[in-house]
C-alpha cells in the first residue's frame, strides 16, 4: 500500500511543479494545490500505514503494532493550513485580476530589476 | 514558568482587542501599548535567563518529547529583546508613516499576527510546531506586503508569496522525512538521538530541504529573488517592518537547526554554508551599488548582510556563532533604522529615486544626523555597533583559518561604505536638481515622527559603547548553542529514553 501511495506522492509532485512553471496565475495556484496535498501525503506517510488497529492502547498493553497518530494529527493541521493558504492566493489572485486584467506571469516584470 | 508563554499570547490578546475595539482613536493607543508591553516581558525574561541559564515550559503538562515545548535560552531571549524593541519603534512610525486610506486597526491587527509568528518561532523547541508559527507569520505578512491594493503592490505580493509558499511546502516535506526517520519532533529529543548516531549521514535528505525552507525565508544567494522584488513596493511602515526581522527569523532558524542537531556532516555543511555566504555577500552588495532607488539599495543590501551571519554559522567556533548572533542583533536594528529614515526623506520629496533628492543636508541637519547613525553601524565604523559585529567575524575568520571567506567579507564592506556614502552624497549632498522651490518648501517633521528613529539609533550607538557586555551575552549564546547539551538535559530533564 505504501508504494502506491509514494508513487501517487511522486505523481503529484510532478504536477504541481509542471503546473507552477506555466504562465498563468491560476494554473500556479492549481499547481499550489497539487504540491500541497503531495506534502500531506507525503507526512502522512512517514508512519507507515498500519490497516486495521487504532491509534490507542489499551489499558492492558497490547503487543500489536497499532498506527501512530501523530503523523495524522501533524496532516490535519498541515491541511487547515493548506486551505487558509489557497483560499488567500484565490483572493489574492482576483483582485490583482481585477486591477490589471491579465492572468499572465510574463506580465509580471514591473516590480524587477 | 508560565510566564514564558506570553509572548506569544499578548500579541493574541491585542489582536482580540483590536477586533473588538475599531475605532482608530483607541487602536492607536493599542500598538505601542502592545509592543511596548512585550519591551518590558522580553527584558525581564532576559533577566530570567541570566539567573537561570534557560526557561523551559511543557504546555498543557505533557512532558517533553510528547507536548510542545517552549525554550528560551540567550539566543531566544535576545531576539525577543531585540524584535520587541523594532516592533516598538515601527507601531509609533506607523502613526504618521502609514497612508490616510489605509486603516490603523486593520494593520496592528496583521502587525500583531506577525509579531505573535515570530515571537512563536523565536520560543518554540518543536520543529512543527515551528512550522505553524512560521505560517501564521508568513500569512500575516502576505496581508500586510498587499494592503495598499495597488497594482505594484498585488504584483510584488504574488512574487512573494510565489515563493514563501514553495519554501513552507518544501519545510513541512522536511518535518514529515525527519519524522519518518527518527520518530520525533521535539529540537531536544532529535539533537540527543542524532548525537549518537552512526547513521546520521541519512539525515541530509531532511537537512537539505529545511536549508532550502529557511534559505528562501534567510534569502540567501540562489533563493532571494524575492526579496528584491517586493520589499519596495509595500508602504515604508511595512518595508520596514519585514527588512528587519522576516529574514532574520530565517537566519535564527538556520542557527538553530543547524547547531543543534544537523551537525552531523560538518565537512559538507560548513563548506556548503561558508560559499553561499561569500556569493550571498557579493551578489547583494555589487546589486546595491548598481541601483538608484533608496529602497531598492536597502533591499539589496539585507541580502550582502545575511551572507555574514551565514558565513558566521559557517566558520563555526563558538566566536563565529557569537559574531553572527551579534551581528544579527546589530543588523536587525540598523537595518530597520536606514528604512524608517528612507521613510522620511520621501516625505521630504515625495521620491525614493536619488537621481531626484538633492540638499536635504541643508534643509533638515536632523534627518542627515539620523541616516548617519545607521549608515555607519552598516558600514562598520567604530565605535557604532556594526564595527564590533564584523570585527568579531573577520577575527573568527582569520582564527580558523578561513582566509578566503574573510577577504571576502573584508571587501564587501567596501561594498556596504560605497552604496551608503551613495544614499549620503545624492540625498543629502548635491544640490537639489530640477526645480528649486521643492528644496525651499518648508516640511517639519514633528517629533514624534522622528522619535523611532532616534530610539532605534541610540540603541545602534549604545550597543557600540556597551559592545563588551552585548559581546559577553551574545558568547553564552553561542556557548549553549555549540554544547546542546545543557539544552537537551534541561528540556528533556532525565527522561531517558
Amino acid at each position: 500500500m505504501e508504494i502506491v501511495l509514494a508513487i501517487l506522492v511522486g505523481v503529484l509532485y510532478t504536477a504541481g511543479v509542471y503546473m507552477m512553471l506555466r504562465r498563468s496565475i491560476l494554473k500556479f495556484i492549481i499547481g499550489l494545490i497539487f504540491m500541497s496535498n503531495a506534502t500531506n501525503l507525503l507526512v502522512f506517510l512517514t508512519a507507515g500505514i498500519v490497516p486495521g488497529n487504532p491509534a490507542f492502547v489499551d489499558s492492558g498493553g497490547t503487543e500489536k503494532i497499532v498506527a501512530d497518530p501523530l503523523p495524522q494529527a501533524l496532516v490535519l493541521t498541515a491541511i487547515v493550513i493548506g486551505l487558509g493558504i489557497v483560499v488567500f492566493s484565490l483572493a489574492l489572485k482576483y483582485k490583482f485580476f481585477e486591477v490589471t486584467g491579465t492572468d499572465d506571469l510574463d506580465q509580471l516584470k514591473k516590480t524587477d530589476s | 514558568m508560565t510566564i514564558v508563554a506570553l509572548p506569544i499570547l499578548i500579541p493574541f490578546v491585542f489582536i482580540i482587542l483590536l477586533i473588538f475595539f475599531r475605532s482608530e482613536r483607541i487602536s492607536r493607543w493599542q500598538g505601542p501599548a502592545g509592543t511596548l508591553l512585550l519591551v518590558f516581558l522580553s527584558v525581564y525574561l532576559f533577566s530570567k535567563v541570566i539567573e537561570n541559564n534557560i526557561l523551559t515550559l511543557q504546555m498543557g503538562g505533557w512532558e517533553a518529547p510528547f507536548g510542545i515545548t517552549l525554550v528560551v535560552d540567550y539566543l531566544s531571549a535576545l531576539m525577543l529583546i531585540v524584535s520587541a524593541v523594532i516592533l516598538f519603534a515601527i507601531s509609533i512610525y506607523a502613526h504618521h508613516f502609514l497612508p490616510k486610506e489605509m486603516s490603523l486597526n486593520r494593520f496592528y491587527i496583521f502587525f500583531f499576527g506577525l509579531t505573535m509568528g515570530l515571537n512563536g518561532a523565536f520560543i518554540t523547541g518543536d520543529v512543527f510546531n515551528l512550522f505553524v508559527w512560521f505560517e501564521v507569520m508568513l500569512m500575516s505578512s502576505f496581508v500586510l506586503i498587499t494592503m495598499g491594493r495597488k497594482k505594484d503592490q498585488l504584483e510584488g505580493g504574488i512574487k512573494y508569496l510565489a515563493l514563501n509558499l514553495v519554501g513552507s511546502l518544501l519545510f513541512l516535506a522536511g518535518v514529515g522525512l525527519l519524522y519518518g526517520k527518527t520518530g520525533t519532533l521535539n529540537m531536544a529529543h532529535l539533537a540527543q538521538i542524532l548525537k549518537n548516531d552512526d547513521q546520521a549521514i541519512l539525515m541530509n535528505t531532511s537537512a537539505i530541504l529545511f536549508f532550502i525552507a529557511f534559505g528562501i525565508k534567510a534569502a540567501i544567494f540562489p533563493l532571494y529573488f524575492w526579496l528584491p522584488a517586493s520589499y519596495h513596493t509595500p508602504n515604508i511602515t511595512i518595508s520596514s517592518l519585514f527588512a528587519g526581522l522576516l529574514t532574520k527569523v530565517g537566519i535564527y532558524t538556520l542557527i538553530r537547526f543547524f547547531t543543534l542537531f544537523f551537525v552531523h556532516d560538518p565537512q559538507f555543511w560548513h563548506q556548503l554554508l561558508l560559499i553561499i555566504a561569500g556569493f550571498t555577500m557579493v551578489a547583494g552588495g555589487m546589486a546595491a551599488a548598481a541601483h538608484y532607488e533608496t529602497r531598492r539599495i536597502l533591499s539589496y543590501h539585507i541580502i550582502s548582510q545575511i551572507g555574514y551571519m551565514v558565513m558566521g554559522l559557517g566558520i563555526f567556533t563558538p566566536l563565529a556563532i557569537a559574531g553572527a548572533v551579534f551581528f544579527t542583533l546589530h543588523n536587525m536594528i540598523a537595518k530597520t533604522n536606514t528604512f524608517l529614515v528612507a521613510g522620511m526623506i520621501n516625505k521630504y520629496r515625495g521620491t525614493y529615486y536619488l537621481k531626484d533628492v538633492g540638499g536635504l543636508f541643508k534643509q533638515s541637519p536632523l534627518i542627515a544626523v539620523l541616516f548617519i547613525i545607521p549608515a555607519f553601524a552598516l558600514a562598520g565604523v567604530p565605535p557604532i555597533s556594526g564595527f564590533f559585529a564584523k570585527f568579531i567575524l573577520i577575527k573568527a575568520g582569520i582564527e580558523n583559518g578561513n582566509y578566503s571567506i574573510t577577504a571576502v567579507a573584508i571587501i564587501t564592506a567596501m561594498f556596504t561604505l560605497y552604496s551608503m556614502i551613495k544614499i549620503w552624497n545624492e540625498a543629502f549632498l548635491k544640490k537639489q536638481p530640477g526645480d528649486q522651490a521643492v528644496a525651499q518648501e518648508k516640511i517639519k517633521l514633528r517629533f514624534a515622527e522622528v522619535l523611532p528613529s532616534l530610539f532605534l539609533g541610540l540603541i545602534s550607538i549604545l550597543m557600540g559603547i556597551f559592545a563588551m557586555n552585548v559581546f559577553n551575552f551574545t558568547m553564552q549564546a553561542a556557548e549553549q548553542l555549540i554544547n546542546p547539551d545543557f539544552y537537551i538535559s534541561n528540556v528533556l530533564k532525565g527522561i531517558k529514553l
